[in-house]
């Protein structure tokens, strides 16, 4: 068993998908909220095998795209000050905040580097005394255990020049904001397999009950996502509109990952957070706790006057929210394309538009 | 959010009070990723990394049972024929 | 009057400055004769060099010439498998041998950082005349030029290459017609990835090599079995998918592959996975993409089976009418997907 051939094995994943046809008998709207996942339907061509019946919605699922401006702009104030090393995982990169990006901050001298883990960015504080080393924070649930280590491990080795820029998502809060606008039209929910590997799933259940969606926690090779599609499509067809199914078993439980959980516990407290594209979300993110004040970017570094300023074109909150598709959109391929993205959903290319530019156009 | 690869464990030490492990992705391609997460972690244990830190250990047995389910319906379909 | 005193002063003549390189060797005085004589010579040896001029005078034989010219600034600079030596003979050896020509001479200008070790330069350029030896090609010019240190990744190399095109050859990505067969030569992904983990920076291990390789023997080979060649190109940086991109716009035609037909070593696939990247975007330096005639795809094929670094050769897929300007990609699972050019740099990424 290696975990990765077995489920991409073409013949089941043909089977499954035949199986979904026979079970649908009317159209369903359903949402992924997982850039991961965003990618992997798209990047296997799976939602053109599906009947079209079904409707694969992409939800606000893409940390990088949710990321709000003032964080980027922020990220970029720092990355641009003499003496900093800026370090971020590669997503970040390109995305443009409401001047510039990453990339061209690097051009113009800033120190900007690519790092696959948050320990990589402690290690080249623990290697540049001298200089003042940032990370870039970003994530859902899947991602804090990493960059609250990050924290942990800088105090352990006693570093005084190590501090994190947070924007933290948190998924339940989404789709509640999601399923409770007059206008959804979702119909059942995929879930972010790794989130839940973190988290466990024990948030959902009030979730598909109080709104009568059901849920399936799905992987990301196309046999999980074509074996949770087919769980809630079964659900939706037989009424059970307030069940959750674990379609990823092998790597989720229902209480999650609990050391992972105290850490994250210990370090993040939940906080308001703004999304691009949607706006403030109640309890939505995760901050530092004031005991690690001293770890926290943006109060070692003075960047509180940050006026971002957002295209007016754009309507990625509608598309994250699954009420517009990225065709609907004016800019959609003209002003607004993966070299200039105009907003969340183009900037990487986990967002839907960005998705549907490479590979659905 | 969750580009989590599967992972062979085929080392586990500590490092500056920190849980690692060496992990195999397969054919001998190898990198040193955090088991803070993972204490029940042994060797030859396969597990998600997501930047660098191990998130669970996954179950060869629900693993199993899941592609024998799917296979159950896939050779369904292949009996009932084109749908 | 008195003698001037003359204890403590001192003639300042050059020190010899054996292992490393400085200013002095780029000035063009004895310093960088001495280079010349001493290192890049005896390794290049041919008329043309020795002739010592300020440029070659070559014999030609008839026919359309194909010139090109690359420049190498890879760091680091040796990896496995390859150094920016090799790669600089292979890379231009092979753009000129994708135009249907036969390579024969090179020139080769150097950047040279100072502090460069001279045990560094030698290596260097002993592996750029294995490679010109294997290609069967002659570097007959040169420049060297040195910068102040910190001013240069150790040392760039830009070559040109020469070749001569056979008559009645005319091979160029206009050509690609509807029908046609799209052959890759073998797997792809390993020169990328071979750099990034030669560079460390991301932390994992591995043990893929470079597959930096001239591929003009191997051209020659193909030509000899088919005058029905239309379209020759390495897919060098950016990648399968970014060349064949290119192709199709030159051509105004579409491109359709078959996802189980390109094959991708499973250590190259593996890295790929755990970063996020696709391998059709990856760089190759040993590899080639052969746009036919259908009806000479299968002995074109079985010839670069018989021929080195061919072994692994396969129709990928195929040239279509429509949709034009577009290359798609048939998945293993049956859909079909649109491949994009490469935008930017190719990132890690976590979603």
């Amino acid at each position: 068993m290696k975990y990765v051939t077995e489920f991409r094995d073409a013949h089941l994943v043909k089977g499954v998908i035949e199986e979904i046809k026979r079970t649908v008998t009317r159209s369903w709207v359903l949402m992924e909220i997982c850039g991961g996942q965003t990618h992997s339907i798209v990047r296997h061509g799976l939602d053109q095998l599906l009947p079209t019946e079904i409707e694969l919605v992409h939800g606000p699922g893409c940390p990088v795209c949710v990321t709000p401006l003032e964080q980027i702009d922020r990220a970029h104030a720092i990355a641009s000050m003499p003496n900093v090393i800026f370090t971020s995982y590669g997503d970040m990169l390109r995305v443009p905040g409401s001047g510039m990006d990453l990339f061209s901050i690097r051009a113009s001298g800033g120190d900007v580097r690519v790092v696959y883990s948050p320990l990589d960015a402690v290690r080249i504080a623990k290697e540049n005394p001298t200089k003042q080393v940032v990370f870039f924070a970003i994530g859902f649930e899947t991602t804090a255990p990493a960059n609250v280590m990050a924290v942990i491990h800088a105090k352990m080795l006693g570093l005084q020049n190590f501090s994190i820029l947070v924007s933290h998502v948190r998924v339940p809060p989404a789709i509640r904001i999601i399923l409770g606008s007059s206008s959804n039209r979702v119909q059942g929910f995929l879930l972010a397999g790794h989130v839940c590997a973190v988290m466990g799933y024990h948030e959902y259940p009030a979730l598909a009950e109080g709104f009568h969606v059901p849920m399936a926690i799905t992987g990301f090779e196309p046999l999980d996502l074509a074996n949770g599609i087919l769980k809630i499509v079964r659900l939706l067809e037989t009424g059970r509109t307030t069940e959750i199914d674990n379609s990823y078993s092998r790597a989720v439980t229902f209480e999650g990952n609990l050391p992972a959980q105290k850490i994250i516990n210990q370090v993040f407290m939940e906080c308001d957070r703004g999304w691009r594209g949607i706006g403030v979300i109640p309890a939505s993110g995760w901050c530092l706790r004031p005991e690690y004040n001293n770890f926290n970017a943006e109060i070692r570094f003075d960047v509180t006057e940050i006026q971002p300023r957002e295209s007016e074109l754009c309507i990625a909150g509608q598309i994250m929210q699954g009420r517009k598709k990225p065709h609907d959109c004016i800019a959609f391929g003209k002003q607004c394309s993966p070299e200039h993205p105009l907003g969340a959903t183009m900037v990487s290319s986990e967002g839907a538009c960005a998705a549907y530019y490479k590979y659905d156009r | 959010m969750c580009l989590g690869v599967p992972g062979k464990i085929i080392e586990i030490y500590q490092k500056d009070n920190l849980t690692m492990g060496k992990i195999d992705f397969g054919s001998g391609v190898l990198r040193e990723v955090c088991l803070a997460y993972v204490p029940e972690a042994n060797v030859g244990d396969y597990t998600i990394i997501h930047v660098g830190f191990a998130l669970n250990i996954l179950s060869e047995s629900e693993a199993l049972e899941t592609l024998a389910l799917l296979t159950e319906i896939a050779d369904l379909n292949d009996e009932l024929g084109p749908g | 009057m008195s003698n001037p005193d003359i204890n403590g002063a001192y003639c300042p003549v050059p020190l010899p400055h054996n292992d490393q390189i400085v200013l002095g060797h780029g000035s063009g005085g004895k310093m960088a004769a001495d280079l010349i004589s001493k290192i890049f010579l005896p390794a290049f040896d041919n008329p043309a060099l020795r002739a010592g001029d300020d440029g070659a005078v070559l014999d030609v034989p008839g026919g359309q010439i194909a010139v090109s010219v690359d420049s190498h600034v890879v760091s680091p600079l040796f990896f496995p498998g390859s150094d920016i030596g090799h790669l600089a003979v292979c890379g231009t050896v092979n753009d000129v041998a994708m135009m249907g020509a036969r390579p024969l001479y090179l020139t080769a200008g150097f950047i040279l950082e100072e502090g460069l070790t001279l045990d560094t330069l030698i290596r260097i350029v002993s592996s750029m005349k294995a490679a010109a030896n294997e290609a069967g090609v002659q570097i007959v010019c040169g420049d060297t030029k040195v910068v102040q240190r910190g001013k240069g990744d150790g040392l760039y190399i830009t070559t040109t290459g020469l070749g001569i095109i056979p008559p009645g050859i005319s091979i160029s990505g206009t050509l690609a017609k509807p029908g046609d067969a799209v052959i890759l030569s073998g797997p792809i992904g390993d020169h990328g990835i071979s750099v990034l983990a030669a560079r460390g920076e991301l932390g994992f291990e591995t043990d893929i090599q470079s597959d930096s390789a001239p591929l003009n023997h191997l051209v020659a080979a193909m030509m000899s079995v088919s005058p029905n060649i239309h379209v020759l190109r390495d897919p060098t940086r950016g990648g399968v998918a970014t060349t064949l991109n290119e192709i199709a716009a030159q051509s105004q035609v579409g491109i359709i592959l078959n996802e189980s037909d390109i094959q991708v070593r499973p250590a190259v696939a593996a890295v790929c996975e755990m970063l996020g990247f696709d391998p059709l975007y990856i760089a190759n330096e040993g590899k080639l993409l052969a746009i036919i005639a259908k009806e000479d795809a299968s002995k074109v094929i079985s010839i670069m089976k018989e021929t080195k670094y061919g072994e692994e050769a396969r129709i990928i897929g195929e040239v279509t009418t429509n949709p034009r300007n577009r290359v798609l990609l048939k998945t293993e699972i049956g859909s079909t997907r649109v491949v994009d050019v490469l935008m930017g740099e190719m990132l890690p990424r976590i979603c």
